[in-house]
């Protein structure tokens, strides 16, 4: 027969061509990836600083500088050298005196974990800032903890005093039923939203009792950062 | 059989409503649902896919006949992931807080259905021009569809709309529907809808057809 | 912080936060392969089975891209591994195990693009899993995934002798089912803590 048979017309693929094609698109897929990685590096360091700056200034209004850190393999506060994945930082404030420190902290809420960023005072040895920076909670129900007052109302003095020793928090912080707080380190709870109330009670204990000890022990002593010269 | 000249309009106009990806094909319903509890989530999520569907399609349509037929979905894969990743970085310099509300679901624009649909189905097999307007097409219904269920569930949900309050303080918030059921519902409404009224369409030609038949009998 | 125990990830998947009900993952293959309970049944198996491949897969790979501090590559490096090693995997079923592959086969190019497979992996990379954390992990997400496919091919094999609203039959009756079966399963909320 004269009819060509498509089948046989179609040419087979050579090994070269597709070696080709898929090194081609494998160099052109990388350096597109690579320049926008490299173009946006900038703008995103610098959001993720302002989103954090911001978040800071919320919990901690007198701060003017931060310098993070982090403990070293004997426990004592030293300079972060590589960013963390809960961050704590200690605030300056205009004249270069210690105001207070910045702690994050995370643990299991209602739906998802719970991120939040809080602030510790040395003068009154108490968590006087709070601040919830990511949660899965339910809308209405939950995240009551972000906004309601008297739950916020927690927050002005939450007392994290240390015991004698200085190696634990003297009384751990603890989420009571709404309107049984009798003492200054429970947190208020709230009903209806009660196991994220305790997600935050459990978050601030275990943050504190990691990072008070050795805040209240070097902080006092560590070198603040020098002013950069403009 | 003459061929009809498809315009490359007709190719934009048929992804927002005759093929819309979420309500008539029924692809890329993951994102609709995730991402759709508010109405600002849910553009900037569309706008993200659109930019993935257009430069997929425009990249795997110029490249269509440098990639050999047994390297295709490889190669579509490759591509589509490449511009979801850029999508992903440019998010993130645009806003962290935005990426945050999207989460992981930006990243998992490369497993949605539609697009690697759309490439192999469309513009592999067609000039690079009518790809993006299929792309364009496709992507414009896609976030169409995606803005009418997150207005339905935010609007009822929070209150809100675009984050501002629309009713006053004695409005009970419909919470379920920004929950994950509240996308199911939500979604469910649309289709209902669209079913009626393409059931409606289907009834008017079917007699306007059995009218045209009499009047030739 | 104190790491969560190997049963409260597990909870957490299958229940609590699960892939289907609460994440909107897997919800091409939910409603699609949902009307029987005999295809849910093995589609489910064939979902596991992926997801514990895809769950060691990642794993590795974050830990090469860790190592050579390219975060940038992870969508593709995952996507690209995450289905050659599914169709490689496949490829041995065929030849070594032909009965299973009858059973599970087909399903598998249906889920190796999928939004569960690749959630699955990004979710584990995000939460910082180690190894066993994130196999215990990729079998309650199965396990979930199963679950809410299981009850949700039972419901619709009695709504389909149900008397219907023609506009309602199909996809948005089985959305409606999903939305209850999500409300149903937010009673799990808090378990495993």
């Amino acid at each position: 027969m004269n009819v060509p048979d498509p089948l046989l017309q179609q040419k087979k693929t050579t090994a070269w061509e597709m070696y080709r094609s898929i090194v081609g698109i494998g160099a052109f897929c990388a350096l597109l990836i690579v320049s926008v990685y490299q173009g946006t590096a900038g703008r995103i360091a610098d959001n993720k600083a302002r989103f954090l700056a911001s978040a800071i200034a919320q919990v901690l209004p007198a701060v003017q500088s931060t310098v993070e850190v982090s403990l070293d393999a004997n426990g004592k506060l030293v300079a972060a050298t590589e960013p963390a994945n809960l961050p704590a930082f200690l605030g300056y404030g205009e004249d270069g005196e210690l105001v207070g420190a910045v702690i994050t902290a995370q643990a299991m809420g209602y739906a998802d974990n719970i991120t939040v960023l809080y602030s510790y005072s040395f003068d009154l040895e108490a968590i006087v800032g709070f601040k919830v920076l990511e949660s899965k909670e339910t809308p209405g129900l939950g995240d009551k903890v972000e906004i309601e007052p008297h739950f916020l109302a927690n927050f002005e003095a939450l007392d994290a005093r240390l015991n004698d020793g200085g190696t634990a928090l003297v009384n751990a912080i603890v989420t009571v039923k709404q309107g049984a707080k009798t003492e200054p380190w429970q947190l208020d709870g709230i009903t209806g939203a009660t196991i994220t109330s305790d997600a935050i009670g459990v978050i601030l204990n275990q943050g504190s009792s990691y990072w008070v000890p050795a805040l209240e022990r070097d902080a006092r002593d560590f070198q603040p950062p020098q002013p950069s010269e403009e | 059989m003459a061929l009809k000249q498809v315009s490359s309009t007709d190719e934009f106009i048929k992804g927002l409503w005759r093929d819309n990806p979420v309500f008539i094909q029924v692809l890329g319903m993951c994102p609709a649902l995730a991402v759709s509890n508010t109405a600002i989530n849910a553009l900037a999520m569309g706008a993200a896919t659109t930019f993935v569907l257009v430069m997929a399609g425009l990249s795997v349509s110029l490249l269509r006949n440098f990639i050999p037929r047994e390297a295709r979905i490889v190669s579509y894969i490759c591509i589509i992931a490449t511009f979801v990743t850029c999508v992903d970085y440019a998010i993130m310099a645009i806003s962290i807080e935005l990426h945050r509300a999207l989460g992981a679901f930006i990243a998992l624009i490369v497993v949605n259905c539609l697009i690697l649909g759309r490439a192999e189905a469309f513009a592999s097999k067609n000039n690079p021009g009518r790809a993006v307007m299929d792309g364009l097409g496709m992507g414009v219904g896609f976030t169409g569809a995606l803005f009418l269920i997150g207005v339905v569930r935010e609007v009822l949900g929070s209150g809100t709309l675009f984050g501002v309050d629309l009713f006053a303080d004695g409005f009970q918030t419909w919470t379920v529907m920004v929950l994950p059921s509240g996308g199911f519902f939500a979604m469910a409404i649309w289709l209902l809808l669209v079913n009626w009224i393409r059931q409606r369409q289907a009834d008017a030609e079917k007699q306007a057809g059995e009218r045209a038949r009499e009047a030739a009998s | 912080m104190k790491d969560p125990g190997y049963w409260s990830i597990f909870l957490n998947a299958a229940l609590v936060n699960n892939f289907v009900l609460a994440y909107f993952l897997g919800i091409c293959p939910f409603f699609g392969v949902s009307a029987r309970l005999e295809t849910a049944v093995r589609m489910s198996g064939a979902v596991a089975f992926v997801m514990l491949v895809a769950s060691m897969c990642a794993f590795g790979i974050n830990l090469v891209l860790e190592a050579i501090n390219a975060p940038y590559l992870r969508i593709i490096s995952y996507i690209l591994v995450i289905s050659s090693t599914v169709q490689l995997v496949e490829m041995l079923m065929r030849k070594l195990s032909p009965p299973t592959f009858r059973a599970l086969g087909i399903f598998l190019p249906l889920i190796t693009t999928n939004c569960a497979i690749f959630g699955l992996a990004l979710f584990q990379t995000n939460k910082g899993y180690g190894f066993a954390q994130a196999i215990v992990y990729a079998l309650g997400a199965a396990a979930g995934f199963a679950l809410a496919l299981v009850l949700m091919a039972g419901v619709r094999e009695k709504l389909d002798l149900a008397d219907v609203p023609d506009i309602f039959k199909g996809t948005a009756a089985a959305l409606v089912v999903a939305g209850i079966l999500s409300m149903g399963f937010m009673g799990f909320a808090g378990l495993g803590r």
